[in-house]
């Protein structure tokens, strides 16, 4: 059986014949959602960025990827989609590449966060960056800083014997292939569409240190 | 500088800095972090407010009220600005609906206000707070469905050439098919952003455009107030592809929050609200019939496209190369455009050619194949070197037949098996396709300044942008091969309105006349030098950083001590493009996999063979192309904006369900440029290279997939539900 | 995003009872998926109970001699966990298919089985939706219904359940342990954990209220060759349009468990019997009750052909 494809009038449909007339409010959550505080709420973190300590009081709903741009004015860092989506927000916190906007600043208290100011600086460049610069594996640059720190992290992942979508054979170690740096940089959207390219600069680097 | 003769030998034809493979000079900058975009200004002002758009519940209708006490009161607040405290706004020369909404409604997520308070996080909650009650309105979203009531479009009169009707009745060889393309997103990286920032009446806004003229005039008419209290800051931008070629809500919302609150106000669209808040590629349906002789030779040609949009938006425009890339005495050509009441169509990379050939170039696929003919040599014999309807007009250059032949022979063409669904690797059923490319070389006038200052270093300013294709790089390279400067003596400048107003990002024209702008700023600049050095200006010869007649030469460095040298001019083209077809044109090769048992589709091999004229820089240009075929790729596979005809939006708006390329889907791309540089389109001799690259490759990819499976779908994208019933058994 | 006010829990125990003693409470964990629901205020907790500090980051080896997984390993480190790799190489395999290197750092095993739905019409406020807003309607039966299930809807909704880590669990006959706020711990079968909708879609899974994941177990390994196969439109960093979770033994028998098609890993043991007459027998019974839409029903051949392909697979 298929579920037919008009609109009726049972709960399951939404529009009848009269949707022409219908009137649509949008409703605060307040009215659905439990009571919440009047004043923002806020927490401490202290957070090691790029290796120099900050102590900051945030609005408890700040995320890291907020905390980094508009706090800490680390504007490397940026701001794609804000749900996980794209992968422009890239940065590693204790050694691990995460989306900074899918996770709140103040769950990162404690930990050690290196954005793409902490990789080089335009007059001292880390290998990744200058490859980048090297095979034009990037465009309007947007999304540039998330791929390389997502390249640095990816190299790390494979060295550290994470399996992939790709990886053929589980029991083996993770192998560092054209196919591996294409699945494992996935999470890391290019509009521009520099892929060919970035994977040639990341290639380059894991040469390099191989 | 008029440039209404073909350019003859000049200083560009030296090459020593033009045409080289040139990292991007801005590299440094894009790689590091440290390249300002428009959300990220906190260098001019270290305190803005944060701003948050509310869009519009509905897609047409109106506001019967509109209660934002609430939202006022909470914390952080500063102001809220809707239709009913804007002040009137207008709607820009640009835009077809207004970029603030009520009470009327026009399009889903049209802004309806912008709340700005304290922190970005404030200015979220609140915005959520605003209660709007909405009267629906009845609306048209359907396409197929306006279909038959779709009209002629200003401006794009049918064209009738020759008998087409008794041409393609005797045609012994006929196809007549009907294919669709879907409404497609930009989703460019960087969510359209801007900061306002008002001193009295003056209006400074950092935003991310790509036609800063076009945006400060807009601005200025939308708001009401003279332009020249407008000013605009686009220095980079995070991706545009058409998106950003108008000013979208945020920078309005921005300029009346920043008015209300009494501060400098910056504002981005959040990701889930750009879908259907900016604007997108209109969807098409495009009948097209061919009719050819027995050995090949098109007679007759029919290609009629219907879009949609708003009332006073444009058609798509899917026939244009339909009038030119391939021969045939006999042709008609109709655009429709049907009222719908979807988010504003306009331009997204290659409009018009990329939809257009997303169609035609399937079609051509399948002609071949009715006359047993390889795609490659059934284009090859179609060529023509002069406007088919217009014979006295020649193309000013086509290449055509030798991107075709080139990328034959590179891709290894001739060991494709022309009976579709017969090759097989494992699970997988492989083939390979093709499609021709073809772009108009569009010509707008563009200026720039150039200065030379004590030191010697070049400075050039222009409101030219550089939205990743490399506009800095080129810019810097013209100038240093006009003044004899290496490449880092040469600082570039872009995206201020208060620079020289240039053509611009957009329609592939900016690298070649931008550049030739620079071009006609340095012939001025070097006038001045050679007058500032004693010499004679037309004998002046300039390399290494010096200026020399015969045996006299004399250092840049030092001549500019009493004050900078200034060349400043604008290249003005003449009638050139009218005497000329100027088109580029290319050759797309792609080999796909399709997974025999679940359809999964997946390319494996791409190449493209672009004839464009001159390459400014082959890094940036292959970049230029190689992104166009990922985006094309896209089109081909996954990208649709589902419209929910009922609500009457694009529904699956984000960039998890609007699926766009990733890393995993494109495989090492390879590009060929034919030498060739064209001296009709510019002093530079270049062509558009930034748009050609996505012409035909989606209907490459459609080609190649039918030669893997047998299976022809002729609505994009062609996801597998599209097919998978129809595979060979596995 | 509402305003919340936050803790860090000081041990599953306390997590619980905390998160029933304060209203609007939710645990957060990854993080990856509430954040994301959010800011669109699909989710508004008015208190955010911080488990990342629990110590529930460890793999163990049970005395039955399968695993003890925390709930707050992260993907990554399941999926590289050399046992995991070893003995339950589907479960490596789903986890490896899902989302990227990025979130499945971040996203734990806890969290993952609490992943919602991705229907375009639930994750827009403006449109009715029962999960959202319960009685309100659901505008994806009659709408964009492509990615949507295809069996065990309801007439209330037919959201798909998106994850891939748990359908590997269902064919492992996992068991998530938890603990309640009274302190009672209960192992709930993975077959019980997610619920389908019926006239509550907003109610997804078997926990009460203020009930904490603590882990999630695998019995001892049944060996055979393990496949996971996800069909999506894009290479990569998409939802499932059918997955396929499959363990085939020598002889042909085997497991098998579908994403991407129901509000839940969608398992019929009774179909299994099939598994070595083909794909046919298998799907024929484990989607006899379906009731797809126009939109969705190509997910019915497609069930098949991908457990088609992994039989193939597996004979190869």
């Amino acid at each position: 059986m298929e579920r037919s494809g008009i609109f009726d009038m049972s709960r399951r449909g939404v529009l009848a014949g009269s949707a022409a007339t219908a009137a649509v409010t949008t409703m605060p959550r307040a009215a659905q959602a439990a009571p919440a505080p009047a004043e923002p709420a806020t927490g401490h973190v202290s957070l090691t960025v790029n290796g120099e300590r900050h102590d900051l009081t945030l609005d408890t709903r700040t995320t890291l990827l907020d905390a980094l741009r508009e706090h800490l004015q680390l504007t490397g860092t940026k701001k794609g989609c804000d749900h996980g989506q794209c992968g422009a927000c890239t940065v590693i916190v204790d050694g691990r590449r995460i989306n900074s906007c899918l996770s709140l600043a103040v769950m990162h208290d404690g930990d050690e966060v290196t954005t793409i100011e902490g990789l080089g600086t335009p007059d001292k460049l880390h290998p990744m960056q200058a490859a980048f610069v090297k095979h034009d594996g990037y465009q309007c640059g947007y999304c540039t800083p998330g791929q390389i720190c997502s390249a640095v992290a990816t190299l790390g992942e494979i060295a550290d014997d994470v399996p992939s979508h790709v990886t053929q054979d589980l029991t083996a170690k993770a192998r560092l292939t054209n196919d591996e740096l294409r699945e494992r940089m996935s999470g890391n959207i290019c509009r521009c569409g520099a892929y060919s390219n970035i994977v040639e600069a990341i290639t380059e680097v894991a040469g390099e240190k191989a | 500088m008029k440039f209404d003769t073909p350019a003859t030998t000049n200083p560009i034809d030296r090459m020593t800095v033009v045409g080289r493979p040139t990292p991007r000079i801005d590299g440094k900058y894009k790689t590091t972090g440290t390249a300002p975009y428009a959300y990220e200004r906190h260098d001019v002002n270290a305190d803005p407010a944060y701003g948050y758009m509310l869009g519009a519940a509905i897609a047409k209708g109106t506001i019967r009220s509109i209660d934002t006490s609430e939202a006022e009161a909470a914390p952080g607040v500063r102001a809220i600005v809707t239709y009913k405290n804007s002040g009137p706004i207008a709607v820009g020369r640009f835009n077809t609906a207004k970029l603030l909404g009520g009470p009327e409604i026009e399009h889903y997520h049209q802004a309806v206000a912008i709340v700005v308070a304290d922190t970005f996080e404030q200015a979220r909650a609140a915005a959520r707070l605003i209660r709007v009650d909405y009267a629906r309105a009845e609306g048209q979203y359907d396409l197929a469905q306006a279909k038959a009531s779709a009209t002629m479009p200003k401006g794009n009169a049918d064209v009738q050439h020759g008998d087409f009707a008794t041409a393609y009745a005797a045609a012994p060889v006929t196809l007549d098919e009907t294919y669709t393309t879907p409404d497609q997103s930009h989703a460019m990286m960087e969510p359209m952003a801007s900061t306002a920032v008002w001193d009295g009446d003056e209006l400074i806004l950092y935003t991310s455009n790509q036609m800063i003229d076009w945006g400060r005039g807009d601005v200025a008419k939308t708001l009401g107030i003279p332009k020249e209290k407008v000013r605009l800051v686009s220095p980079y931008i995070g991706g545009g592809f058409g998106g950003k070629l108008f000013v979208r809500a945020e920078a309005i919302l921005a300029a009346l929050g920043s008015r209300a609150a009494k501060r400098p106000v910056k504002i981005a669209l959040a990701r889930p609200e750009i879908f259907n808040n900016t604007t997108h590629r209109p969807a098409t349906i495009q009948r097209i019939r061919i009719g050819a002789t027995k050995d090949g030779k098109i007679t007759a040609t029919a290609h009629e496209a219907w879009s949609g949009n708003l009332p006073g938006g444009d058609p798509e425009g899917a026939t244009s190369q339909s009038k030119l890339f391939y021969a045939g005495a006999n042709r008609s050509i109709a655009e429709r455009l049907a009222t719908l009441d979807l988010p504003e169509g306009n331009a997204m990379r290659a409009p018009g050619e990329a939809a257009g050939l997303m169609a035609l170039e399937i079609a051509m696929d399948e002609m071949a194949e009715k006359l047993g003919m390889d795609p490659v040599e059934f284009r090859a014999i179609n060529d023509t070197q002069v406007d088919p309807m217009k014979p006295e007009r020649p193309f000013s250059q086509r290449h055509f037949v030798e991107c075709l032949r080139t990328g034959a022979a590179k891709f290894g063409w001739s060991r494709r098996n022309a009976r579709p669904g017969a090759v097989r690797d494992g699970q997988w059923l492989t083939g390979l396709g093709m499609a021709g490319a073809f772009r108009n070389n569009i010509v707008l006038d563009s200026g720039a300044r150039v200065r030379l200052d004590r030191a010697g270093r070049a400075i050039v300013e222009t409101d030219m942008t550089d939205i990743g294709t490399g506009s800095y790089t080129i810019i810097a390279q013209t100038a240093a091969e006009m003044l004899g400067l290496p490449l880092d003596q040469v600082d570039v400048r872009l995206g201020d309105s208060a620079f020289p107003v240039s053509a611009g990002s957009g329609g592939q024209f900016g690298a070649n006349c931008s550049t030739a702008g620079v071009y006609a700023a340095c012939v001025k600049l070097r006038e001045a030098i050679a007058a500032k050095a004693g010499l004679d200006p037309a004998a002046a010869e300039f390399a290494d950083g010096h200026v020399a007649v015969g045996n006299r030469k004399v250092p840049l460095a030092g001549l500019a001590d009493a004050g900078d040298l200034i060349g400043e001019d604008t290249i003005e083209f003449g009638d050139l493009d009218k005497r000329y077809q100027q088109s580029t044109f290319g050759a797309h090769f792609v080999e796909v996999g399709v997974n025999a048992f679940t359809g999964e589709a997946r390319i494996r091999r791409m190449l493209a063979v672009c004839d464009a004229g001159r390459i400014l820089n082959p890094v940036s240009a292959r970049s230029q192309v190689i992104g166009a075929m990922t985006m094309g790729a896209g089109a081909a596979l996954t990208e649709e904006l589902v419209v929910d005809k009922r609500f009457g939006f694009f529904a699956n708006h984000d960039l998890a369900q609007y699926e766009v390329m990733v890393h995993a889907d494109i495989p090492h791309q390879e590009v060929i440029f034919l030498d060739g540089a064209d001296p009709i389109s510019s002093p530079m001799k270049a062509k558009g290279v930034g748009e050609l690259g996505i012409c035909g490759i989606a209907a490459a990819v459609a080609n190649a997939i039918y030669n893997a499976t047998g299976v022809r779908v002729r609505d994009y994208p062609i996801t597998l539900d599209k097919y998978l019933d129809r595979l060979p058994v596995a | 995003m509402r305003p919340f006010t936050y803790e860090r829990a000081a041990s599953p125990a306390a997590a619980a009872k905390a998160a029933a003693a304060t209203p609007g409470a939710k645990f957060i964990a990854g993080g990856t998926n509430l954040l994301d629901l959010m800011k669109l205020e699909i989710e508004a907790p008015a208190h955010l109970i911080d488990v990342n500090g629990l110590k529930l980051d460890t793999i163990e080896e049970t005395d039955e001699g399968g695993l003890r997984i925390g709930a707050l390993v992260r993907n990554t480190d399941l999926a590289a966990d050399r046992r995991v790799r070893r003995d339950y190489g589907v479960l490596t395999r789903a986890i490896v298919a899902g989302a990227s290197g990025q979130l499945r750092n971040k996203a734990t095993t806890g969290g993952n089985l609490m992943q919602r739905t991705r229907c375009p019409y639930f994750y827009d406020p403006n449109m009715p939706c029962n999960k959202r807003k319960p009685g309100s309607g659901c505008a994806a039966i009659q709408g964009f219904s492509r990615s949507l299930a295809v069996i065990g809807g309801s007439e209330a909704c037919i959201a798909t359940y998106p994850g891939d880590m748990a359908v590997a669990m269902r064919v492992l006959d996992a068991g998530v342990e938890t603990v309640k706020p009274d302190g009672e711990t209960r192992t709930i079968p993975i077959a019980d954990f997610h619920r389908l909708p019926g006239d509550t879609p907003d109610v997804e899974t078997a926990l009460d209220p203020g009930e904490l994941i603590t882990a999630v177990t695998l019995p001892k390994p049944v060996g055979g060759a393990h496949f996971y196969h996800k069909v999506r439109d894009r290479a990569s960093y998409a939802f499932a349009l059918v997955s396929v979770a499959a363990i085939v033994q020598k002889d042909g028998s085997g497991r098998v468990a579908f994403g991407g098609v129901a509000p839940k890993p969608w398992r019929v043991e009774a179909a299994e019997a099939g598994m070595s007459q083909g794909a046919k027998a298998v799907t024929a019974q484990a989607f006899a009750d379906a009731n797809p839409t126009r939109e969705n029903r190509f997910k019915l051949p497609l069930a098949e052909r991908t457990l088609d392909a992994v039989l193939a697979q597996a004979r190869a």
